[in-house]
């Protein structure tokens, strides 16, 4: 992993200027859709941080951004605080959480590690309707919230606002994650997670790096949590039920483990293909949705992210096999 | 004294239901090294298609029957064409595909027999047993007996069979495995079958107690995946006696300490405890890796 | 003034009446125009409540059926129904696509309290009519703050209510056990039981269990209430766990007065299920007409609706009281489009919904009408207290409302 070439620079600008011009040219309705693209986005890096690269099964990151969620929520609705504070608060609350919960879960491998991240999954909605939080959380009715007004009456509505802000933290986050990936850190959560034994024998702490990680990858999820608050506007405890948890997972793996754009690619796939699969079939959608998961595992079972790579490699070799021919 | 006791009968009666669950979910782990998360579904399905030929007028046991004889084909049917192709592929992305059986079936179940609840017979005397001043359901009784006998034949199956033997070896060492002759491929679809009538039944028995509608396991799935691995997911009897385990403690949990509203949540923390004490669960073997 | 003179003044007088005339004649907001009416709707057609998924095509059916005789006034009704999967968070991305993207008049009969609280503000803001939304929670009747937001069925708290007093009249020392389910709607009903059982609630209610909907079964919570000693008991559940908890309290043994909340109480899909002999005795109340009802059978309003389930719902559960629901709401939404005429402007919708006068589904039980006024948006609000004996459900008082 060497340092980027002007190429991906220039390359990177070009997507940025695009992405900026979409809420321009497209509806409210998209521009919230692809608000919650992004949203997702940033949950799928903080999962794969932990379960790609680092080999950590997680079937209950929606927990974290439940968490997220309701500190966005009750930041706002019980305090009053700006909504641009309760994104990191958020982040940090849930790197402690996410810290807390890795340290006992370093003795749980494989199939228990899943079940133990099952079980926290499906329990947070319990936890979020308990009688004695209810004060605190709305109990099952949830909290609504206000979305924010642009500020310094820039010429934008709100729902343009709230995707600028959600894409420039989107873009901090995946900048600080692929700092954090190609260095000596991302090294060490791979060799982890390929060869745990090797790695604490040549002086990877592993306790500490595998529970840093599933801080980390908590704190992203939990950002993206409180994004998605403030996007949808309302928090309720069964918004947050297993399955998102199970989706995350659908759509890394979909998107491409230890992959940085296969977290988009599976942002995508979870926002619009029930959407599609809806417009397919009314009678039975998740039957249509369930079918494309198991189609492009077929066809890509890396990922889109390693079927491009693979894509990108054959190309290259053959551009390269045609200039040694020449 | 009499309401607790009332409260165990009452977990050890959920916990048969866990208990079969997890034992199909042992079977093919066992077979495939796997953990198919749609097996619940998939037995789900099966119970469906039990419903529909009893609804036709086919009295109960050659329904029964036919239904685990149909689950069987149909397991080994989806091994072959849908897990095969993506064998070789990161264990993650099998994992999806089992995602998306689940979602399939669920789906499916609730388009073709819509979502009202259906009554499903049991073969059980529908008079109550007597024990003392305690009433129990017949079928509850009934229920985990035929999860016993399950247990012993599946526990027999793998000690003492060839058969069994070598369905383990192809999931524990493929590729040795194939050096003795053994036909690998054979044996997962075998696997899927079996673990699919193993879930037939299993839901047969379950369906009589909860009523037939299309989430009717995912709920249940959640505590026979716990039980399974508290018990030691290479145990049959582990299970089973992890599916136990789970009822009682979630139905105590529920009456004494900590209410229903929380009881979920405490119970998969201790499960969790348990498994940070002995990752292999109870009576799991530890499996010892050499560097 | 000459003749002519008067002529012509009179002609620009006609002229200009005559305009006026035909501008105030049609008047359409977007998803209105001269041939059709654009009608939003969100159901859970998957997901944890998707038993309620039949309401949405006993819908789509009965507009189908107005469709095929010319429409409403003269315009077909193009019925765009999506699932939510009873997920809040959808239910807001799709209230905002049927809004802003599928350009609908009014979004109706969307399902479930979490879904409608996530869109309530939403719908309010942008000024959309969200009618007759398919829940029971007493929010929904709240003309000033929310003006464009109204519910259609008889509010969980009222019935609760209804039950409370019963019980304090026929049984004022009665021990009383709650089962309900852990969410906003069991807990309004709950919230709506302890009013009305005011300061007597503490002393009276000596055992309160809740469920989650992920639980397979709810008998461990039936023999908690049975060991609490209580002779009175308030079903407060689901149909698949009503069907559960009605069975195991008679199989085990405990035999309390039962209230079952109206929620559950079709006989097709949750007494006989449960066993018929084991229902005997229910108390609840009713506002529908349940199909398997005897003294309906040949009765016109349920006849109407029979012929029209085997023309445009073959597939349709005739033994599931949801689609009657189904029928005499769509039947309510086409009342107040018809009250429209020519002007469907999104406010004169909402001016007509809360102007129903008397109005008679035909499949609403002999007594009970359809009332709103522009400080009323709760349409129906008098239930009977019914007994169930076997076979079908007698009534056991006066019809009630708060």
């Amino acid at each position: 992993m060497t340092t980027a070439s002007s190429k991906h620079w220039i390359g990177a600008l070009v997507v940025l200027l695009v992405l900026c011009a979409l809420p321009f040219l497209v509806s409210d309705y998209h521009t919230f859709q692809l608000t919650l693209v992004l949203v997702y986005a940033i949950a799928l890096l903080g999962l794969n941080i932990l379960t790609g690269y680092n080999g950590q099964i997680s079937l209950g990151h929606g927990a974290f951004y439940a968490i997220g969620a309701y500190v966005a929520a009750v930041m706002m609705d019980k305090f009053g605080l700006p909504y641009w504070l309760t994104v990191p608060v958020a982040g940090v609350v849930c790197l402690a959480a996410g810290f807390l919960f890795g340290l006992p879960a370093l003795r749980l491998e494989g199939l228990y590690l899943a079940l133990a991240t099952f079980a926290l999954g499906v329990s947070m909605p319990q936890l979020l309707k308990y009688k004695h939080l209810e004060e605190w959380t709305g109990g099952v009715q949830g909290i609504t919230i206000l979305k924010p007004d642009p500020p310094f009456d820039l010429p934008v509505n709100q729902d343009q606002w709230l995707y600028f802000f959600t894409l420039a933290v989107a873009i901090v986050m995946f900048l600080l994650g692929w700092n954090l990936l190609r260095g000596r850190v991302g090294r060490s959560l791979i060799a982890i997670r390929d060869q745990p034994i090797a790695a604490e024998v040549m002086g990877v702490n592993n306790a500490l790096y595998k529970s840093l990680a599933f801080g980390v990858s908590a704190m992203y999820t939990g950002i993206a949590g409180a994004l998605g608050a403030i996007a949808v506007q309302f928090v309720a405890p069964d918004s947050f039920n297993i399955f998102l948890s199970i989706y995350f997972l659908v759509g890394i793996v979909i998107g491409g483990l230890a992959s940085i754009p296969g977290a988009i690619y599976g942002a995508i796939f979870i926002q619009i293909v029930p959407n599609i699969a809806d417009q397919i079939s009314k009678a039975a959608p998740w039957a249509i949705y369930g079918v494309f998961m198991i189609g492009f595992m077929y066809l890509m079972p890396t990922g889109v992210a390693g079927a491009i790579r693979i894509a990108w490699a054959r190309v290259r070799h053959r551009s390269q096999s045609r200039g040694k021919r020449q | 004294m009499d309401a607790f006791l009332n409260q165990v009968f009452a977990g050890l009666a959920t916990g048969g239901i866990y208990a079969s669950v997890a034992l199909a979910l042992v079977m093919i782990y066992q077979a495939t090294h796997h953990v198919n998360f749609a097996q619940g579904e998939i037995a789900m399905f099966s119970t469906y298609l039990a419903w529909t030929m009893i609804d036709a007028g086919m009295p109960y046991w050659p329904a029964f029957f036919f239904t685990i004889v149909i689950s069987f084909v149909l397991g080994v049917l989806i091994e072959r064409i849908i897990v095969r192709p993506v064998e070789r592929a990161p264990v993650l992305s099998v994992v999806v595909v089992f995602i998306g059986l689940l979602v399939i079936f669920n789906s499916l179940a609730g388009w073709i027999y819509t979502y009202t609840i259906k009554v499903f017979p049991s073969p059980f005397p529908t008079e109550p047993v007597h024990l003392g001043s305690h009433l129990f359901s017949s079928h509850q009784i009934g229920a985990i007996g035929v999860t016993l006998v399950v247990l012993t034949l599946l526990f027999a199956f793998f000690r003492y069979t060839p058969l069994g033997l070598a369905m383990r070896a192809a999931a524990q060492n493929p590729d040795s495995s194939r050096l003795v002759g053994i036909r690998v491929g054979w044996m997962l679809a075998l696997g899927w079958g079996l673990a699919a009538a193993i879930g037939a039944v299993a839901g047969m028995m379950v369906a009589p107690s909860v009523y037939l509608d299309p989430n009717m396991m995912s709920g249940i799935l959640l505590y026979a995946f716990a039980a399974a691995l508290v018990g030691g997911i290479d145990s049959p009897g582990g299970a089973v006696f992890g599916g136990f385990l789970v009822g009682v403690l979630e139905n105590l949990l529920g009456a004494y300490v900590i209410g229903n509203e929380l009881k979920l949540s405490v119970a998969l923390v201790l499960i969790i405890g348990v498994l940070v004490i002995r990752p292999s669960g109870l009576f799991g073997k530890i499996h010892v890796t050499r560097v | 003034m000459s003749t002519k003179q008067l002529l012509v003044s009179a002609a620009i007088v006609g002229l200009a009446l005559g305009t006026s005339a035909a501008v105030a004649q049609k008047k359409y907001d977007v998803g209105a125009s001269d041939t059709e009416i654009k009608i939003g709707n969100i159901m859970p057609y998957s997901g944890p409540a998707s038993a309620y998924g039949t309401i949405g095509k006993a819908e789509a059916a009965y507009f189908k059926k107005i469709n095929d005789e010319g429409g409403i006034n003269g315009r077909k009704i193009n019925f765009i129904s999506v699932d939510d999967g009873y997920s809040p968070p959808k239910a807001v991305e799709m209230a905002r696509r049927l809004v802003e993207q599928d350009q609908v008049l009014l979004i109706f009969q969307s399902l479930g309290t979490p879904s409608n609280s996530a869109i309530h503000k939403y719908m309010n803001a942008k000024k959309v009519p969200q009618l007759f939304v398919a829940t029971g929670a007493t929010k929904w009747n709240d003309p000033k703050k929310f003006p464009w937001t109204m519910g259609w069925q008889p509010n969980y708290q009222t019935e609760a209510w209804i039950y409370a007093k019963h019980i304090l009249q026929t049984k004022p020392d009665a021990k009383i056990a709650v089962l309900y389910q852990n969410d906003d709607y069991g807990k309004d009903y709950l919230k709506g039981f302890e009013d009305g059982l005011g300061a007597k609630a503490k002393k009276m209610i000596v055992a309160k269990a809740s469920y989650e909907t992920s639980d397979p079964t709810v008998d461990s919570q039936i023999v908690q209430m049975q060991g609490s000693g209580a002779n009175v008991f308030f079903n407060i559940t689901t149909p698949k766990f009503a069907a559960q908890a009605i069975r195991k309290a008679y199989d085990i043994g405990w035999k309390p007065v039962q209230y079952l909340n109206n929620v559950s109480a079709s006989i097709g899909s949750v007494l006989v299920p449960a066993g018929l002999e084991k229902s005997v005795g229910i108390i609840t109340t009713q506002y529908l007409k349940d199909p398997l009802d005897d003294r309906w059978k040949h009765e016109k309003g349920m006849e109407n609706w029979y012929a029209f389930m085997a023309k445009y719902y073959p597939d349709g559960n005739l033994k599931d009281a949801s689609n009657v629901f189904g029928y005499a709401v769509a039947q309510t939404l086409v009342q107040v489009l018809k009250q429209c005429g020519d002007n469907l402007t999104r406010a004169n919708v909402m001016k007509q919904a809360a102007n129903l006068k008397d109005f008679q589904p035909g499949v609403i039980l002999p007594g009970i009408n359809i009332n709103t006024s522009p400080t009323d948006f709760a349409p129906i609000e008098a239930e009977q207290l019914v007994r169930f004996n076997g076979k079908e459900y007698v009534p056991s008082a006066e019809i009630v409302s708060k």
